[in-house]
């Protein structure tokens, strides 16, 4: 836990620092859905806004529809639909859910601990 | 009766077969097809095994397809863990048979954001089922999700989801879950899965594992509701059925020699019958592995085959124990007839035990089976237990037309009629051996207790160990009680010479006859010439007399002519006489 909040620090400073240039430390997501169901259509819609919002140029997403591509389940290891991964930077995490708790998104991205940093310290 | 409700469950549910020994036995064909069963139970107790073995033996022997869906051990795990019990999973899968997947959770990693559901699972799952073209799947162990997740009203709402969408595939399935404090499973998964619901337990009494396995609920078919010990060993899975199917073995009219001829008389001439079951009891030493030896040796003389269970010596004791009364059971041995299985009852409990024997006679295929001695089984465990034991064994026996030659050891303080294992219910033909100590001897006494089915003797007849082996012999009852050995021996010394003396005596008597006859001969002789002479005596006197009569009337006449006188007078009346 130590460990996480060092990190998340450093992360913190190389986020500020670097706030033009995200390119270094650029998020690499991939959303599976699972077709046209609301919670997929949803899922997408608010993971759309909040790369917008917080990520805006700095990230890859990738949307997979599981029906397409249903021998990725098993290798992405996915057992919830939608599951957002994010592959990069690390460390390595699953969002699942239709991400309207956008709160937990952005700490699932290890965005929101950014953003309240400051305002903590 | 039973193959009608056989065949009405049949009519009204489709069973999948399992493949696993006696378990479609218990179940009258298997698990309710396309649909799920929840198999359950603590840590340890072969739950993984039991859908692994389901899904082998349903490709192997069904050609049905398999999914395994573990949420525990990684495949390598799995694959390396089944490796032991015979099952070759890699080729399986490499053949389209069966599939792995291994779903791992990892619940440091997972944010949740709001509303899901678990499709990614079902995705996962049907992708697998339609690439081999599975019927059967196990998910094992599902709970585990509960562990990953933590919106509760989702996992339930989705695995009630599951289990319908499992119905609707059409798969057979099984689903383990560990067993909870009061509940079977912890998450409460019985709810979900109601057809059927398989029980596994893992017991330490008196130091010795067992292994039990239950339908606790097998909705729209009959099941065994006991709870049947079952073994993991390295051919997998196997449940034994407890109490038999019942009391409808076939009988046999067929007659097998004892091995002893005397004794055979003493069974009308005949011997015991085929498929029978026959105990020997005893005191120590009496005799009972010479008779299970006599028996055996028999049987392999009529070139049938002997299962000889010993549990107290080593093969190669016996045989050179009963070499010493003239049974060679080596040659058998050699041929292949006879085969030993020797081990110390306390090796394993008494399912283990069970399942040897069955395994055993199984693939030996005996037409006598020797158990020498039952009751070292109390040992290690309550009597109860080894009599439901033996009770399976003397109905899997008598099932296959097995005749069974069980020995038990009594004790010389209980009673020589109970036998300690209380067994006498199942057993068809008793012989109670037993010693008698008289005028400072111990012999052998044998007797028939009971034989169902047949006039058996009476007698007790005295059990000799020779070296031709063992012979009876009649024993003579004295004024304080019967006589055996020397004393008998003495006995018949004694009646020989009064046979003896009887003889001689009948021969006096007939010469005695003799001599009187004889002497009442001579008398006879004699008193015939005493009145010879006495008659031609008598016969001489009468003729004199008769002469002097004559006589006297000469002298009358002349008498009469010198006096003349008288004579004229006299002569008219003489004239009127003749």
């Amino acid at each position: 836990m130590k460990k996480k909040k060092e990190e998340a620090k450093e992360t913190t400073i190389s986020f500020d620092e670097a706030m033009p240039g995200l390119h270094e430390g650029r998020y690499i997501l991939r959303l599976f859905i699972t077709g046209t169901t609301a919670k997929s259509v949803l899922a997408l819609t608010n993971l759309k806004k909040i790369c917008e919002e917080y990520l805006e140029g700095g990230y890859e997403l990738e949307v997979i529809d599981l029906y397409q591509n249903p021998g990725l389940a098993r290798d992405e290891q996915i057992i919830a639909a939608p599951t957002l991964i994010k592959k990069l930077p690390l460390p390595f995490r699953r969002i699942i859910g239709d991400m309207s708790d956008i709160e937990k998104v952005l700490m699932g991205l290890e965005i929101k601990q950014l953003q309240i940093r400051p305002e903590n310290d | 009766m039973k193959k009608a409700e056989h065949l009405l469950s049949q009519a009204t549910l489709q069973k999948s077969p399992t493949g696993i020994q006696g378990f479609d036995e218990i179940t009258a064909g298997g698990l309710p097809a396309g649909r799920p069963t929840l198999v359950c139970g603590s840590a340890g107790c072969g739950k993984t095994l039991f859908g692994i073995e389901f899904l082998v033996r349903g490709t192997t022997l069904y050609n049905e397809p398999g999914v395994f869906m573990s949420f525990e051990e990684t495949n390598e795990e799995l694959i390396k863990n089944v490796a032991s019990l015979g099952f070759d999973l890699e080729d399986l899968i490499k053949h389209k048979k069966i599939a792995l997947d291994h779903v791992h959770i990892e619940r440091s990693e997972i944010e949740e954001t709001g509303e899901y559901d678990l499709e990614g699972l079902f995705i996962r799952l049907g992708y697998a089922i339609d690439s081999i073209g599975a019927k059967r799947v196990v998910l094992d162990t599902i709970e585990s999700l509960f562990a990953g997740l933590l919106n509760q009203m989702i996992l339930r709402a989705e695995l009630r989801r599951l289990f319908r969408w499992l119905k609707e595939k059409g798969v057979t399935a099984i689903i383990t879950g560990e067993r909870g404090e009061d509940t079977l499973t912890r998450q409460g998964l019985e709810e979900y899965v109601s057809d059927c619901v398989i029980m596994l337990d893992h017991r330490v009494t008196e130091q010795t594992s067992t292994r039990r396995l239950r339908v606790v609920k097998y909705r729209g078919s009959l099941h065994g509701t006991n709870e049947y010990p079952f073994l993991i060993d390295e051919t997998g899975f196997s449940v034994l059925p407890v109490t038999s199917l019942g009391l409808e073995h076939k009988v046999s009219n067929e007659r097998i020699s004892s091995g002893i001829t005397e004794l055979d008389k003493m069974l009308e001439g005949k011997g015991y019958f085929r498929g029978s079951t026959v105990l020997v009891s005893g005191t120590a030493g009496v005799g009972k592995t010479s008779m299970a030896a006599h028996f055996a040796e028999a049987a392999c003389k009529r070139g049938e085959r002997v299962l000889y269970f010993c549990f107290e010596e080593s093969p190669s004791q016996l045989m050179r124990n009963m070499r010493s009364i003239g049974i060679n059971l080596e040659p058998w041995a050699h041929r292949g007839l006879l085969q030993f299985q020797a081990t110390r009852p306390t090796f394993y409990g008494l399912e283990m035990h069970l399942a040897v024997t069955h395994k055993a006679v199984n693939a030996f295929n005996p037409e006598i089976v020797i158990m020498d001695p039952i009751n070292t089984f109390i040992l290690g465990d309550t009597e109860n237990e080894v009599k439901s034991m033996l009770m399976r064994i003397v109905d899997f026996l008598k099932g296959n037309q097995i005749t069974a030659l069980f020995t038990s050891l009594t004790s010389s303080e209980s009673a020589l009629e109970s036998s300690d294992v209380g067994i006498s219910s199942l057993i068809d033909t008793w012989l109670l051996l037993r010693d008698i100590e008289l005028n400072g001897e111990r012999n052998r006494g044998m007797y028939v207790l009971k034989s169902r089915g047949m006039a058996n003797s009476n007698q007790i007849r005295e059990f000799i160990l020779t070296d031709n082996g063992v012979k009876l012999r009649d024993v003579y009852v004295g004024a304080s009680g019967v006589l055996t050995g020397s004393a008998r021996i003495a006995q018949e010394a004694h009646e020989n010479a009064g046979l003896l003396r009887q003889k001689q005596d009948i021969e006096r008597k007939r010469r005695e006859l003799e001599r009187k006859r004889k002497v009442m001969e001579a008398r006879v002789a004699a008193l015939h010439a005493e009145f010879k002479s006495q008659e031609s005596e008598a016969l001489k006197n009468l003729e004199a007399e008769q002469e002097i009569i004559r006589l006297q009337k000469m002298d009358k006449i002349e008498m009469a002519a010198s006096r003349k006188s008288v004579t004229e007078k006299r002569k008219t009346k003489k004239h009127t006489k003749p």
